[in-house]
């Protein structure tokens, strides 16, 4: 649906040129959320601005939908464009018009007659559930019912693709889960193709199905949701994905010097990934059973799901003979279980502190 | 005050208010969109064009960097050429336009400033053509300011028109020089200040309380 080779931005500004974008290629298929996340300046916007030419690459191809955006002249641009939803950070909606007129801008820029705009905007209206304020102004919605006349005014022209910029980045955690809801919602029953520009860990785990990071204006990795999640390569991802979930040790160990042989009175700290079913298996009560004079004390644990798939993290502490601990870690690795040795810790002793 | 005054005082509000109106009408007709084009123009804009922004602007700097009573006199020929005669009330309209057109333009367009990128932004992203973004997105959402602005400037015009009067060409402040200065009658000279001082309230409440309508933010 979307397909974007060796694009490069360079912007010329006073202060010199900025580089924005560095042969940036990316594919997205027809019907898929694909998320875009980095930091602030890594060239996000610019990059999802490329796609409907509000910015010009310096080069490199964009084809949406089969069409070369790069080579098309002003007319055909507009008309391409109706074919690309787009909402904001900030909404952009005129304060000027009601909720009703807003959704139905895109299409008087169309000159749709006034009666077919009627039975274009009332579903719409019905669909984002704000039937009761069409005939409110934009200053009397709360954030969260701006973002939604957003999202309609951004369906009314039918588009094939919706592109949101930081589109939930102005609201709270509640608004933009029930934002995501409704971008969901849309996605599967009009087969919409969305992109999903965000700084937010948290807006990629609840509704893409993958993920580009992005980093300087180069795509650091990519991939399903799940296997970024679950299986992070480059130390920009672990960063994103530590904000959800958090790498530090328990508070109890924090700090203290981690030793890869065993020291007296240290426990060996295990990382524990369980994945869809395995979540589901007794893998640490069979350990128990098989590995006798193991003793396994849990530190942490975080149980939770990435598009249906349940993903539990845990760290547990082993303690006992030096063997048995070896054998216990042998049984582990035997499991469907990701296991990543943390290495022997000591517990901070309360009364030396 | 003697009822002889009366007339003489309705007659020159009458006159006043005629040279303000029409040469505001006359002014915002090319005003307006002189101030669309320095918006529009300029860097970064939809119409960008740094050129004729550059050519335009300098043209409206210098317009107003001439005193009125400068600009009225200087321009006499023209005048005579417009309307066949440099004195009178209709004669004083003209100075009145040439002074007020760039005076909107630099209003309109500080106007058209405030309305955020995003909105025409938004209205590129969803196919808009120029002409659809001035008439649907930067007119409607400035209109709120642009008529506070406008308000300034016919409060100008009543200044200016005053001056403008006051070289043969009626209104208030034609009055006020030959009954009240000329003739030493103080009591017009208060009267027709009092007018004026009444006249620009009521634009300014006018104006003030037609942005606060047409102000949905
Ligand atoms: N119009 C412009 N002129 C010059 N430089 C620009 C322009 N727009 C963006 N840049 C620069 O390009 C780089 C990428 O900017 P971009 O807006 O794409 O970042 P972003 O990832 O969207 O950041 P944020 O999360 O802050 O929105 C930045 O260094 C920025 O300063
Ligand atoms: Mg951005």
């Amino acid at each position: 649906m979307i397909k974007l080779s060796n694009i490069e931005k360079i912007y010329d500004s006073p202060a010199g040129k900025v580089h924005a974008l560095k042969g940036i290629n990316l594919e997205i298929a027809k019907g898929e959320i694909y998320g875009i996340i980095g930091l602030s300046g890594a060239g996000k916007s610019t990059l999802v601005r490329c796609i409907n030419m509000l910015e010009r690459p310096t080069a490199g191809s964009v084809l949406v939908d089969g069409k070369e955006m790069t080579k098309l002249n002003e007319s055909e641009l507009r008309e391409a464009r109706k074919n690309i939803g787009m909402i904001f950070q900030h909404f952009n909606l005129l304060s000027s018009a009601t909720v009703y007129e807003n959704i139905a801008f895109p299409l008087t820029l169309s000159k749709v007659p006034a009666a077919e705009i009627q039975k274009k905007v009332n579903p719409l209206l019905e669909l984002v559930g704000l039937k009761d304020k069409a005939n409110q102004y934009p200053a009397q919605l709360s954030g969260g019912q701006k973002q939604r006349v957003g999202i309609a005014r951004a369906l009314a022209s039918d588009p094939k693709i919706l592109l949101c910029d930081e589109a939930t980045s102005a609201l709270d955690p509640q608004t933009t889960k029930s934002i995501l809801d409704l971008i969901k919602v849309i996605n599967e029953n009009f087969s919409l193709t969305v992109v999903i520009i965000t700084h937010e860990m948290q807006v990629i785990k609840e509704i893409c199905d993958k993920v580009a990071v992005i980093s300087n204006g180069v795509i650091a990795e990519r991939g399903a949701v799940l296997d970024i999640f679950t299986n992070p390569q480059q130390p920009i991802t672990k960063e994103f994905i530590s904000v959800l979930l958090s790498n530090e040790l328990p508070a109890a160990f924090r700090g203290n010097e981690i030793s890869q042989v065993k020291t007296e009175g240290s426990l060996l700290l295990l990382r524990l990934i369980f994945l869809g079913e395995s979540a589901d298996d007794p893998v640490i009560s069979q350990m128990l059973r098989n590995c006798a004079g193991v003793e396994c004390t849990m530190l942490f644990g975080n149980l939770d799901e990435i598009h249906g798939v349940p993903f539990g993290r845990f760290i547990v502490g082993l303690s006992g003979e030096e063997n048995s601990i070896q054998s216990a870690l042998e049984f582990l690795r035997g499991k469907d279980v990701r296991v990543e040795v943390i290495g022997y810790v000591k517990r901070n002793n309360p009364a030396f502190n | 005050m003697s009822s002889e005054i009366i007339p003489l005082l309705t007659k020159a509000l009458g006159e006043t208010v005629y040279m303000v109106l029409v040469s505001m009408l006359l002014a915002s007709i090319i005003g307006v969109p002189l101030g669309v084009l320095l918006h529009t123009t300029d860097k970064g804009q939809i119409l960008e064009s740094p050129t004729l922004n550059k050519i335009v602007g300098s043209i409206v700097n210098a317009l107003r960097s001439i005193p009125f009573i400068i600009l009225m006199v200087a321009i006499i020929p023209f005048t005579r050429f417009l309307v066949g005669s440099a004195i009178g009330t209709t004669a004083a309209i003209v100075p009145l336009v040439v002074a007020s057109i760039p005076f909107i333009g630099r209003q309109v367009e500080t106007s058209l400033k405030e309305v955020p990128a995003g909105l025409v932004e938004a209205a590129l992203s969803m196919g808009a053509t120029p002409t659809q973004i001035i008439s649907k997105v930067l007119l409607p959402e400035a209109m709120p300011s642009i008529v506070s602005q406008l308000t300034t400037v016919i409060i100008a015009l009543v200044g200016e028109s005053a001056m403008a009067g006051a070289i043969g060409g009626g209104g208030l402040g034609d009055l006020a020089i030959r009954y009240g200065y000329q003739r030493f009658r103080p009591e017009v000279m208060l009267a027709t200040v009092v007018i004026l001082i009444v006249l620009v309230q009521v634009v300014q409440f006018l104006g003030n309380t037609l942005a606060k309508r047409l102000n949905k933010r």
